[in-house]
């Protein structure tokens, strides 16, 4: 062991107890660090994932970004033209399966057509309101997870009756329906149809599955009161990061509105930068009250040892070896601090990941932990930072020692 | 200032020409003042003086821990004013050993690695040589028995002969020390004593030099030289 290596060690094994309360400040430091960014980035990937998974990754609708110019405004060049009468646009996407086909040509990932319907249900002289969604069973599990969410029966039942739906566990509870049992649909145009329960979904989110109910498209368009209406094309890409790029290329093509789950979503994930920089502040702050620990210890051995220092300078060793001696002191505190805050942020992580929560909004669920080999690097990197630093300031003053000054005063 | 010429058997291991240290503060004090001394090789110097006189800031001097603030120091026809911390931290753990009042030892060290210690720093042999020359040091002195004890597990006299044995490591080419029987019993003194005058007297070729601090007029006149200090300064005829 070189002598520099040598005396530090010394140095910390004479003061075990003192060693011993600032590597506990540093693992402290490091496992709440390590337990804190687990359980906060592994809530914020549960959520996005669930986020991505629930909605599609870029939804087209019959809507325009901007109202569709007035023929009049094209007509005249006038500053202003007051009195006219909105013109009545028929609701849908125009040519839908080839907007479908065009968008399946250049898109990585699936497409699947929909239509939304504003749907009052009676069942058993209930009436209650739901959403109804009419889908293509062949296209429908490539843009969402209905198929792995239906509990009851299967997706392709729908295909079994003339009018058949899938209720949403939630809604069929809430009404007492059951599988098989027949239910009056009534559409916003005062149509109304029986159909026949064949499955139930289960999302997990009461609001979900409490109000949404699935049909075939062609029955949500009777509902609707129109034949051959498509009003929203799901997209599905193969990355959801790119989404953003893929609607905006759908946008410039087809004019309809192409909203992506990020655009959609920005005000959350804004609040997610936000809390990811709280996070990081307070892992800061924890780490570096931790250091004031490791500073203390120098310090305190530092000052202890003045008269040792003005040896060692006196012997010869320069001021840049008697400087590395106490760094490495703080260094070694340090690196058996992380080692120890590696193991106590794995256990508090382990410890977090078994505590279950349950919510009447929510499937019972536990608290999400991300394990990921960084937050060690990270909370480790910073803690192994903090120690050098605070070991550098008294190791600095250690080594501005005149011994010429120590040795006066002993003698 | 230039440096002399370097001839081994009149070159001066050290020398200083007008040193003068200077402490400035509210009341400016001078500790040593026009300071010519020089030290050869084979001889065996005792500095005396009352107490506050300036005999160990000479040492301090002579050894460089402290500069001149005028006058230069030369160690080996080197001059030192020159040079940077690092550079006199060097030359001085290659060429010079120290022995205090006080052994100044590392407590939690074992005598031998107390002995060591130079030794590692300067980093000229290896592990087994450095721990094989301690222990033939420690053997001269009288004690390969203590070689595993700490400080605080020896009597005073054996901690000021570990003390030299540390100062011996290096094989320096001068022993500085400063009251280095102060605190020892008569024979404890004697014992010391003896070691450093066996240093100078059996170095080959007489190569090497002791400069003793005492204000024990006894141990001064057992050296081959006397310098007496009077304020600062070197007094002309030294008391009897």
């Amino acid at each position: 062991m070189s002598l520099v290596f040598d005396i530090a060690v010394t140095h910390i094994r004479a003061r075990i107890r003192q060693t011993l309360v600032g590597l506990m400040g540093v693992a402290t430091g490091v496992g709440f660090s390590v337990m804190m960014a687990a359980l906060m980035e592994g809530s914020q990937r549960d959520f996005v994932t669930q986020l991505v998974d629930a909605l599609p990754h870029i939804s087209v609708t019959d809507q325009r970004r901007e109202p569709p110019r007035q023929p009049a405004e094209d007509a005249y060049a006038a500053a202003q033209i007051y009195g006219l009468t909105t013109p009545v646009i028929r609701p849908g996407i125009k040519n839908p399966y080839a907007i479908i086909a065009s968008i399946e040509s250049w898109a990585p990932g699936s497409v699947a057509p929909s239509v939304q319907s504003k749907t009052v249900l009676r069942f058993a002289g209930r009436d209650t309101a739901a959403s109804v969604i009419g889908i293509d069973p062949r296209r429908e599990p490539n843009v969402s997870k209905l198929a792995r969410q239906i509990v009851s029966g299967s997706l392709d039942d729908l295909y079994k009756a003339s009018n058949a739906v899938i209720l949403g566990s939630g809604l069929a509870r809430k009404i007492g329906a059951r599988v098989g049992n027949s239910v009056t649909l009534v559409g916003g145009n005062g149509r109304s149809l029986s159909a026949t329960v064949v499955a139930l979904s289960h999302t997990g989110v009461s609001q979900i599955d409490e109000s949404q109910a699935h049909t075939l498209i062609k029955t949500a368009q009777i509902l609707a009161g129109q034949t051959g209406l498509v009003n929203e094309i799901r997209v599905r890409t193969n990355d959801a990061m790119n989404a953003r790029d893929v609607a905006a290329r759908i946008e410039i093509e087809t004019g309809y509105k192409a909203l992506s789950w990020l655009e959609a979503n920005e005000d959350l994930l804004a609040a997610f930068q936000i809390r990811n920089f709280i996070m990081y502040a307070v892992v800061g702050a924890i780490l570096l009250v931790a250091s004031f620990g490791t500073y203390n210890i120098i310090s305190t051995i530092t000052h202890e040892k003045t008269r040792d220092i003005a040896i060692l300078k006196s012997l010869g060793l320069p001021a840049r070896t008697v400087r590395r001696i106490f760094v490495i002191e703080a260094l070694a505190i340090g690196v058996m601090g992380v080692l120890a805050g590696w193991i106590l942020g794995y256990v508090m992580s382990l410890g977090m990941g078994q505590i279950e929560f349950k919510s009447p909004y929510m499937d019972a669920t536990r608290l999400p932990i991300l394990y990921s080999p960084l937050h060690y690097v990270i909370a480790g990197a910073v803690a192994l930072a903090a120690s050098a630093i605070a070991g550098y300031f008294p190791a600095r003053k250690a080594a501005s020692v005149q011994p010429v000054d120590i040795i006066r005063g002993a003698s | 200032m230039s440096a002399p010429a370097p001839d081994s058997r009149t070159t001066p291991l050290i020398e200083t020409r007008g040193a003068t240290r200077v402490i400035n503060g509210d009341v400016p004090t001078t500790l040593v003042a026009g300071i010519d001394f020089a030290v050869l090789p084979g001889e065996f110097v005792a500095v005396t003086g009352p107490s506050g006189s300036g005999k160990s800031s000479l040492l301090y001097l002579l050894g460089l821990l402290d500069k001149p603030t005028t006058g230069e120091v030369f160690v080996n026809g080197q001059a030192t004013s020159g040079l940077s911390e690092d550079a006199r931290a060097a030359l001085r753990l290659a060429t010079l050993g120290f022995v205090f009042q006080f052994h100044f030892l590392l407590p939690e060290f074992s005598a031998l690695d107390n002995v060591m210690l130079p030794m590692r720093a300067l980093g000229r042999l290896t592990e087994a040589q450095m721990r094989a020359r301690a222990m033939e040091i420690l053997s001269s002195l009288g004690l390969p028995e203590q070689a595993r004890k700490r400080p605080d597990q020896m009597s005073g006299g054996q901690r000021q002969r570990v003390a030299i044995a540390r100062a011996l490591a290096n094989d320096p080419l001068v022993i500085l020390a400063d009251e280095p029987t102060g605190n020892l019993d008569t024979q404890s003194s004697a014992q010391v004593l003896g070691i450093l005058r066996k240093l100078v007297d059996t170095a080959p070729g007489r190569g090497k030099a002791v400069v003793i601090v005492t204000h024990d007029l006894d141990l001064a006149a057992q050296a081959d030289r006397r310098v007496h200090i009077v304020d600062g300064r070197i007094a002309a005829t030294p008391p009897r």
